[in-house]
């Protein structure tokens, strides 16, 4: 019974993502003139897989006590390149997609490898990087168009036999085979003991640059996967620095929503997913009840800053001020 | 001889080496930039770069003071806009509205900007996600106020007076106010007890504040000024382009951020200098600009762009080997 207290506390961030997003979106479907039925149901999750897969991408990064901003343009690089060679025959889609996915695991094993090897601060090496991969993405689609073999892309976007959202089964899929198998490796916990204390995971004998390596790796994988669905969404691919940038911001907002520390060490990827859902739920409460859209950008914002701000009550059990400077 | 070592000593202990990069990279790109064209050398194109180097120069004053406390703000886009935007408020007041324009949106940057602090320093939330939602509320503001489009103000006599004018010498008044922000930078960051305050800080806060130092008080203070450089930096802006527009800010975090880091200043805060942050300005400002003289295409400019930053990171921006 101990081991469930444990697994209680550990997962808290998580939980409290998941159970605000069950409020949420049970308060918007009994809002809807539809109520909940399969359509509704795929549309929200073709709205909110993105940045959810997105948001996963930025949990392996800011595990290691890292940040990757070249997340969202990650993103669009894929969703440029998708819309060129996932087309023709059911052979060659697979053979863009395959593509697409180690263009984004290239892309994040760059990132990885800047940090690790190049020794440069996380921040700021992404930062660059991501002007390096819209470039390229500007270069593969100067002006948006485009195509995308439609049989793959209804597919994966439509109902599953039983009226289950498609993409559902992607994220799950991407869990079962990416998460699961990170956090159960000698490198997933290295990531999560880094995040900790980098020293005292050094100092365990712990294969460090690996872990983070593959941190790196995986984030671009993610995102590719991302923009790859992006592009079944809309079937077509933009080379946009607006959609890019705002994904990456999004992305660190989800994972904070997600319970995921921004210091490292603590979250889960499944935190984020919720997150991103809970973000994107935000959005279609104030379409429901009729908001005026000029106040949605603002409503976002400042429940985005309250709910960051909850965290602030952990204060009030301080004993000792020196505590607030960790 | 031994004098003279002793004083190239202390004269190489002054001179911050990344500074001293990055004003090598500078002369390097203008030389690079004289091949393709002599203008690159000329008086007038080095002062127009001033000129438009100080926007960028007062964004990355703000945002390397934060950088020291080992902070980010991410709020910079929207702070800029909301300087360049609020103009229609403080004019519709008549003719004090005109004379109190500047301050009035220099104001309202404060105002964000010291929410940002006390985010940052009493609720502990982290800088990177707390500014990143005053962002988002700066931006649902300006959305709010304007309808979505660009307001149909035009810019006081003032702003355009500060931001495109030229009084002494044919030197543009918009180099002026970026020397008269730096100088008081510099005053501050050496010459005050809030200078040693932000170096302590960024070094350690729970070692300054058992030194004695208010530290949630100086980090909030920098932040507010961070905000204040900001929507000064926007007031500028709509100055130049006689016009404010929606996410006129969004193409200047980036490049902050770049130039602070190229400059030498530890992005985990308690090094750097303000002569590095000029350096850092004048070589991603001069980058631009060749790129752009070029007639590079936009995509070339990206991977140029990002691949120069990376070089140069590699070159001196490494951090010590950790253990």
């Amino acid at each position: 019974m101990r081991d469930g207290h444990y697994w209680i506390a550990e997962n808290k961030g998580s939980l409290l993502a998941f159970v605000l997003f069950l409020v949420m979106f049970s308060f918007y479907v009994s809002h809807h003139p539809a109520g909940l039925n399969a359509d509704v149901a795929t549309t929200a999750a073709n709205k909110g897989v993105l940045l959810a897969l997105v948001a996963m991408a930025q949990t392996f990064v800011v595990i290691t006590a890292g940040i990757d901003l070249s997340v969202g343009m990650v993103f669009v690089l894929a969703n440029c390149l998708a819309s060129s060679i996932v087309v023709g025959s059911p052979l060659e889609s697979m053979v863009g997609v395959a593509g697409v996915l180690v263009a984004g695991l290239a892309c994040g094993a760059l990132n990885g490898a800047l940090v690790i090897y190049g020794r440069l601060q996380p921040i700021v090496a992404t930062l660059a990087t991501g002007a390096i991969y819209f470039g390229l993405a500007l270069w593969l689609r100067p002006v948006p168009g485009g195509d995308v073999n439609s049989d793959l892309a209804d597919m994966l976007t439509d109902q599953l036999p039983g009226g289950i959202p498609a993409v559902l089964a992607v994220l799950a899929a991407v869990v079962l085979l990416v998460w699961i198998p990170f956090r159960r490796s000698l490198l997933g916990r290295t990531a999560y003991a880094i995040g900790s204390s980098e020293q005292a995971a050094f100092m365990s004998g712990l294969p460090l640059g690996r872990a983070k390596f593959l941190a790196y790796a995986l984030s671009g994988l993610l995102a590719s996967i991302g923009g790859l669905m992006l592009t079944f969404l809309t079937y077509s691919g933009e080379a946009s620095a607006m959609i890019g940038g705002t994904y990456t911001l999004n992305s660190i907002a989800a994972v904070v929503l997600g319970g995921v520390s921004l210091f490292g060490g603590a979250g889960s990827a499944i935190g984020a997913i919720f997150g991103a859902l809970v973000l994107r739920t935000i959005g279609d409460l104030l379409f429901v009840f009729d908001f005026d859209p000029l106040w949605q950008p603002l409503f976002q914002g400042v429940i985005l800053l309250a709910a960051v701000s909850l965290g602030s009550f952990r204060l009030l059990r301080m004993r000792n001020r020196l505590d607030l400077f960790g | 001889m031994s004098a003279q070592m002793t004083r190239l000593a202390t004269l190489t202990r002054y001179v911050d080496p990344a500074a001293a990069a990055a004003f090598g990279c500078v002369i390097i790109l203008l030389l690079l930039g004289s091949l393709y064209s002599s203008s690159f050398l000329s008086p007038e194109y080095l002062l127009q770069q001033l000129q438009v180097g100080a926007f960028l120069g007062l964004i990355a004053t703000g945002m390397m003071l934060v950088f020291l406390l080992g902070q980010i703000d991410l709020s910079v886009p929207w702070l800029v806009t909301v300087g360049g935007m609020m103009s229609t408020a403080a004019a519709g007041w008549g003719h004090w509205g005109e004379a109190f324009a500047i301050p009035f949106r220099i104001g309202c940057g404060l105002l964000l900007g010291l929410i940002n602090g006390i985010g940052v320093a009493y609720l502990r939330v982290p800088s990177m996600i707390f500014t990143l939602g005053m962002n988002a509320v700066a931006q649902g503001l300006m959305v709010i106020r304007t309808g979505g489009f660009a307001p149909q103000d035009h810019s006081t006599e003032a702003m355009h007076f500060l931001a495109t004018g030229h009084s002494l010498f044919g030197i543009p008044n918009a180099l002026f106010v970026w020397i008269a922000v730096a100088l008081l930078t510099v005053f501050m960051l050496t010459r005050t007890t809030y200078g040693r305050a932000v170096y302590a800080i960024g070094n350690r806060e729970r070692a300054a504040y058992l030194s004695g130092i208010p530290t949630q008080l100086v980090v909030m203070a920098t932040f507010a000024a961070s905000g204040a450089l900001s929507a000064f930096a926007g007031v500028l802006l709509a100055g130049y382009s006689t016009k404010a527009y929606q996410a006129m800010g969004d193409p200047y975090l980036l490049p902050a951020i770049a130039a602070v880091v190229l400059g030498g200043t530890n992005i985990l805060g308690g090094r750097g200098s303000y002569l590095g942050t000029v350096a850092g300005v004048l070589l991603i400002t001069i980058l631009q600009s060749i790129l752009s003289v070029m007639q590079m295409e936009e995509a070339g400019r990206q991977l140029i762009y990002g691949s120069v930053i990376i070089a140069m990171l590699l070159a001196y921006g490494r951090q010590r080997r950790a253990e």
